[in-house]
């Protein structure tokens, strides 16, 4: 078992921290204030080729992989969370599209999303429910040559920013009459719904996807009729969690960080308060979640690498390092005592931003279920 | 074109605060210190990247560095260029900037001939910004330092052979302005932050690299006599070498407000502060 990094994911990671740190701050304050995506940032994400990380290069990405991934995602939330959300949905997209779309759709969608055109799209999430994906009343219709789709998506992470969406809804009865659609933003019907007003991950856009008689090309189904569920399940565990468990482990940097320094440099009873126990104890359970989070999520990157299924690991991941980056922000908050919850701070921020990862990419409940399953299947 | 780029691996200023001293030895443990490209010699590879765009040809990266910063010559090949040369010896080691400057000419001559050298003007760490003059006199060409500005290349159109023969014309920074300097091929060019911005490592970068070639040159490779590099070769002899105490002076007057403010009046003025 190898744990260094190579030298490759090593020049990665250095990267990857000089880009977020010098082309993100900047851009931080007007994304609190707005909760708008910073989309002149997109081009230089195309350039560097963070947007097509997991894309072969034969549709215009680079196909570092997964484990690329988690180290891209880490370094850009360690400095600014909301950016590595969006990416991580966008890359779902990218996922959807390689994993499930043929020759000419893959040719056809792919390069743009790689080189930074648009920003991508996947929409499981009806009014009526996200994890209950069997639930979608989103329908579409087969009249002539085109679906017909009619229904809303709601909590849907880059919608205003994306040209290129990939949309769970409903052809059949029951489980297996959900099928995928490639719908772009300027087919008729497709419109934009309400912006949502987040507490955390503001610029990171979460909003609304109309269909309205939206008319589809039944060249753009992706996959088969009744494709569906699988295609939004396979999606959400192979790329999904793994990308919000990653968003999560950049959060974690962050807060250890932040903790770090705040303990060295605040002052009480004449000496910094990180030579206090309770400070050390604190300090100690946010760099035990740190590096227990980043275990798990490596891993899920690595065995994504070796096409190895990881379902149960994958929800592992996700769950504990999206609870982890709560908790630990919060006692991060406690070393800062009132300070922490000052704006000028970031850790209040960084707490806001990690309560949003917990419900995003499947709840914390449902990737339990998925760890139940598996345990429960171990010593039958 | 064909131009040499000189880079040095240097610890990264993050992490400073980290840095020992060997009382001892008057040298800095770096231990456990990650290094990073000399900002400097980023702006030099970029400059060179520039003018492979432009006027094409070869970019050769050459570093004087011990084995481990292969990583950093990795880095240098993922942002650009086309091969590199690691001179890496013991002997080499606690060279000063002159033994330096004398190994990386002798790497220039390995290397065969050139068009321009592009250096950074000074290093993080050093700070000196000897190299780049003692190189260019140790291979016998201009030097020309505080370059913010590479403006034009005029070519003799009759050249024979691999290098063309020609003059380049830079804007070298003064105090208060800058002055024009034409000078003949091949030259030296020691470049300052404001020639350009460093472009970004990408990803497709990074694979390339991993197929770029990185030539290791020892001493004996280079031919190089061991008594003329190293500490024994080096004149520079070190001092002293100490962490600087900052400190603010303090002293404390108890007096009446009246008696003391005349007081600190006196002892202001008896610094020369007014």
């Amino acid at each position: 078992m190898d744990f260094k990094l190579t030298e490759r994911e090593e020049l990665l990671r250095k990267t990857m921290r000089e880009f977020a740190e010098k082309e993100i701050p900047p851009l931080m304050d007007a994304m609190e204030e707005t909760g708008e995506f910073p989309v002149d940032l997109l081009k230089k994400m195309g350039d560097i080729g963070i947007l097509g990380v997991i894309t072969p290069p034969e549709y215009g990405g680079n196909g570092l992989g997964n484990l690329a991934r988690v180290i891209v995602l880490e370094e850009m939330g360690r400095v600014c969370p909301a950016i590595p959300m969006a990416l991580q949905v966008h890359h779902m997209a990218t996922h959807a599209l390689h994993a499930f779309g043929n020759e000419e759709q893959k040719k056809k969608y792919l390069p743009p999303l790689a080189k930074g055109e648009t920003m991508g799209v996947v929409a499981v999430t009806d009014p009526s429910g996200g994890s209950d994906v069997a639930g979608i009343k989103t329908s579409a219709k087969l009249e002539g040559d085109k679906f017909i789709l009619n229904g809303r998506k709601c909590f849907i992470t880059n919608a205003h920013v994306s040209n290129i969406w990939v949309v769970i809804a409903r052809t059949g009865e029951g489980g297996k009459g959900l099928s995928a659609f490639i719908v772009e933003k300027n087919f008729s019907g497709a419109k934009l719904g309400r912006k949502e007003n987040k507490v955390g991950l503001r610029g990171a856009i979460t909003g609304e996807l109309v269909f309205q008689n939206c008319e589809v090309p039944q060249t753009n189904l992706l996959g088969h009729e009744g494709d569906g569920m699988n295609i939004a399940i396979r999606n959400i565990v192979e790329t999904g969690r793994p990308g919000m468990a990653s968003v999560a482990l950049g959060i974690l940097n962050a807060v250890l960080e932040q903790a770090v320094k705040f303990a060295n440099e605040r002052i009480l009873y004449g000496k910094p308060i990180s030579n206090l126990q309770m400070i050390q104890s604190h300090l100690a359970d946010i760099y035990a979640d740190l590096e227990i989070s980043r275990l798990l999520v490596y891993r899920v990157g690595w065995m994504r690498d070796q096409n190895i299924r990881c379902d149960a690991e994958s929800a592992l991941a996700k769950q504990f390092a999206c609870e982890a980056a709560a908790r630990s922000a919060r006692k991060a908050i406690e070393i800062h005592g009132s300070y922490g919850i000052m704006k000028e701070y970031p850790v209040q921020r960084l707490l806001r931003d990690a309560l949003v990862t917990i419900p995003a990419g499947g709840t914390g409940e449902i990737a339990k279920l998925v760890m139940a399953r598996q345990a429960l299947t171990m010593f039958k | 074109m064909r131009i040499i780029v000189c880079l040095k691996p240097v610890p990264d200023p993050k992490y400073w605060s980290r840095l020992r001293l060997d009382s001892k030895t008057k040298t800095l443990i770096r231990d456990g210190i990650p290094s990073i490209i000399n900002p400097l010699d980023k702006n030099a590879l970029e400059a060179a990247l520039q003018l492979q765009e432009k006027e094409g040809g070869e970019v050769i990266i050459l570093s004087m560095a011990p084995l481990f910063c292969l990583n950093i010559l990795r880095e240098a090949l993922a942002m650009g260029g086309d091969r590199a040369v690691l001179l890496s010896d013991k002997v080499f080691a606690g060279s000063d900037t002159l033994a330096t400057s004398y190994i990386l000419s002798e790497g220039v001559k390995k290397i065969g001939p050139f068009d321009l050298i592009l250096c950074g003007n000074q290093t993080i760490d050093g700070w000196t910004g000897h190299v780049g003059p003692q190189l260019s006199e140790f291979l016998g060409i201009e030097g020309i330092g505080w370059v913010r500005m590479i403006e034009a290349f005029h070519f003799d159109q009759n050249a024979m052979g691999r290098s063309k023969k020609g003059s380049v014309i830079v804007r070298r920074n003064l105090d208060h302005g800058y002055i024009r300097i034409k000078a003949p091929m091949p030259v030296l060019l020691s470049v300052v932050k404001d020639i350009n911005t460093p472009r970004y490592t990408t990803f497709a970068g990074i694979l390339e690299a991993e197929k770029k070639e990185i030539q290791i040159l020892s001493a004996s490779d280079l031919k190089i006599d061991p008594s003329q590099v190293g500490l024994t070769g080096s004149p520079t002899k070190m001092a002293d070498l100490f962490m600087p105490e900052m400190r603010r002076r303090k002293e404390i007057i108890q007096e009446k407000p009246e008696a003391a403010s005349r007081l600190i009046i006196e002892k202001i003025h008896q610094r020369g502060l007014i």
